[in-house]
């Protein structure tokens, strides 16, 4: 598992144990927290990263509007233009043209959609199912669970990234196709979390009493259960969202994610390559989409880590208080 | 001890079973071998026989008995693209494969643990905001795209080193950098975090009381104990590597190992080649898992194996 995953195995949440917190379906430790925006504020990385994400959700829903030409529309007379700023380039092409004279800008704008599409429906698709199994396999217990997490633990120890090609080559690349391979290969640490947090929050008294005054399975995992796992799984999935932008460029560069005439990052750089010593922006530009748009993603999940996890907030809090007051005793010192 | 190892070789037999399984669910059943491996204008009785040679006219159930006894015995057949065994193209490109991933996570861990443990003395500090930010940026660049990008600076801008290809110490430089960067990224966040909490303990207060030099109690006494989810998060990113992570970089550096000639079977719709890398790489996968369980117990005796 990744780095910052890894410490999110037995997260738990402080408000675990309240009864009025477990009636509503309100976020907890995030929703609830007034502090949410001025804790946001305090963080300029993470403040520039949702700022980014929230202008590449707006270029994707309006790319066709926004794009000056159609991404597939080949110019044969306009071939490997460089971006206007640079010698011999033009106010036309903003960020110049690729070999057939296809508008780079307009890629780019359409490219977004698809990474957001693939990274969103992984997510989903993934997300969905694994915490399906894991809120099963947790609250289940015996037989069921040893099973599940055998399953699990044989799906984690797959050549995941092999299988998916293998799966790509038999049945033939397609958005649909990559979104599914991408979802196998990443429900798991989903079901894990999931079920580790059920099974931490089962012995807990809110939950016996729910069970006691007669609350059915499916109303004590949806109405109590799942709202706590909301932080913990947002962290998780924000994470995977990035994990995937990545896992579908790299797919489409090697010709077996989006196929021609749909557009991907990935896929851009992986045609700009044979140019690449003649037309740098050709693959310099998508790259440097899918870079930006992942590091956003990221500074995002790790802001999220820190602020929906109660010890890691403490951690951070006892920091500032402890250089603050460092601080103003420098300065009294110096005064006199 | 060895109670815990015959476990963990049953797990392992029933993880390459699985592959064994799934693999053959994919090939088999879910896509068409002969679509995948025939040309398109393959006549009707080219088909047959081909089916025929593959044995693919059988009953599934039958299919299935003979796919694994040959399994068994490391027998795939021949390359439809090579047209020699499976099994001697695999074994002539394991070993790039292996050394590339290996000195990868090796330069990764050199460079992560000395980065990681300088962030971790000062939290929030300038230097640790500045790690933490440059690692950050490491786990998001594409991998793909960091290899043109090398390839473009180290080898065509400045000539230190060759574009790509094979044949000595200077053509592994480039793709095992370009592999190492995004795990040296995670194993550097873990160094961090650890650190940080090795550092806030009651036993380091002891030393700091004692008058132990600072670089001593980092050295000798934290590190001691930070060891061991490091080498497990070392461990997993090797087997995160050969589980097909190389595959990008050996291709933009035309690195002759398991990843390109699996891209290249793909390529020629070579499906024999293809499904005997991914069931190779699955037993390497589940070998270097046990080692590795063998091997924390060996650097950690507080590890209980029977609680594993």
């Amino acid at each position: 598992m990744d780095g910052p995953q890894t410490e999110l195995g037995a997260p738990l949440n402080d408000d675990k144990g309240k009864p009025d917190a477990s009636s509503t379906l309100v976020p907890m430790g995030l929703m609830a927290d007034t502090h949410l925006w001025s804790d946001l504020k305090s963080d300029k990385l993470a403040m520039i990263g949702l700022l980014f994400l929230v202008a590449l959700l707006l270029s994707a829903a309006f790319a066709a509007f926004l794009s000056p030409y159609d991404p597939a529309a080949q110019n044969i007379i306009a071939r490997l233009k460089p971006p206007m700023w640079m010698e011999g380039g033009s106010g036309l092409h903003v960020l110049g043209t690729d070999h057939l004279g296809r508008d780079v800008m307009s890629r780019l704008l359409h490219g977004t959609r698809v990474s957001l599409l693939v990274g969103v429906g992984t997510v989903l698709l993934a997300g969905g199912f694994g915490v399906f199994i894991g809120l099963v396999s947790g609250y289940r217990g015996g037989r069921v669970d040893a099973f599940l997490v055998a399953v699990i633990d044989t799906n984690v120890a797959f050549p995941g990234l092999l299988l998916a090609l293998l799966i790509l080559a038999v049945i033939g690349p397609s958005t649909t196709t990559v979104i599914v391979v991408l979802a196998l290969n990443g429900w798991m640490v989903y079901a894990r979390m999931t079920r580790g947090i059920v099974l931490s929050m089962r012995a807990t008294p809110f939950i016996e009493a729910a069970e006691v005054i007669g609350c059915r399975p499916g109303r004590v995992l949806w109405k109590h259960i799942l709202p706590n796992l909301t932080a913990p799984l947002l962290t998780l999935a924000t994470l995977e969202f990035a994990r995937i932008v990545l896992a579908e460029a790299a797919l489409s560069f090697l010709g077996l994610g989006i196929q021609p005439p749909a557009t991907s990052w990935g896929l851009d750089v992986a045609q700009g390559k044979e140019y690449m010593f003649r037309a740098w922006w050709l693959v310099t530009l998508p790259g440097l989409a899918i870079a930006l748009t992942v590091l956003a993603i990221n500074l995002v999940a790790s802001w999220l880590r820190v602020t929906s996890d109660p010890v890691e907030r403490e951690k951070r809090y006892a920091r500032r208080f402890l250089r603050k007051q460092r601080l103003s005793v420098k300065s009294q010192a110096k005064q006199p | 001890m060895s109670r815990f190892v015959l476990s963990r070789l049953l797990q392992g037999a029933v993880v390459v079973f699985s592959v064994v399984v799934v693999v053959f669910i994919i090939t088999r059943l879910v896509g068409d071998p002969v679509r995948v491996m025939l040309p398109l204008e393959a006549t009707a009785a080219q088909r047959a026989l081909f089916e025929a040679q593959l044995g693919l006219d059988r009953p599934i159930v039958e299919q299935f008995i003979r796919y694994v006894r040959d399994v068994a015995v490391f027998d795939f057949g021949d390359s439809l693209w090579q047209r020699r065994p499976v099994m001697d193209i695999i074994l002539e490109r394991a070993p790039s494969t292996l050394l590339l991933t290996f000195s990868a996570i090796s330069l990764a861990l050199i460079l992560a643990v000395p980065l990681g443990v300088l962030a971790a003395l000062k939290p929030e500090g300038l230097v640790d905001r500045i790690v933490v930010f440059v690692s950050l940026i490491g786990l998001s660049v594409p991998q793909f795209w960091l290899g043109l990008l090398f390839i473009v600076f180290f080898a065509l801008y400045l000539g230190w080193l060759p574009t790509s290809g094979s044949g000595g110490f200077r053509y592994l430089i480039l793709p095992a950098l370009t592999l190492a960067l995004p795990a040296m990224a995670r194993i550097l966040m873990v160094v961090r975090s650890t650190m940080i909490d090795e550092l806030n303990t009651q036993y380091v207060k002891t030393c700091r009381a004692k008058g132990i030099s600072s670089m001593r109690i980092v050295w000798v006494h934290a590190m001691r104990n930070a060891m061991v989810p490091i080498f497990t998060l070392a461990g997993w990113e090797l087997i995160r590597a050969l589980s097909g992570y190389t595959v990008v970089v050996e291709s933009v550096f035309a690195w002759p190992g398991l990843g390109l000639t699996a891209i290249q079977a793909i390529e020629r719709q070579d499906l024999i080649l293809l499904q005997a890398i991914v069931f190779l790489t699955a037993i390497m996968v589940v070998v270097l898992n046990i080692l590795f369980d063998i091997v924390y117990k060996l650097i950690d005796p507080r590890i209980d194996m029977a609680a594993r």
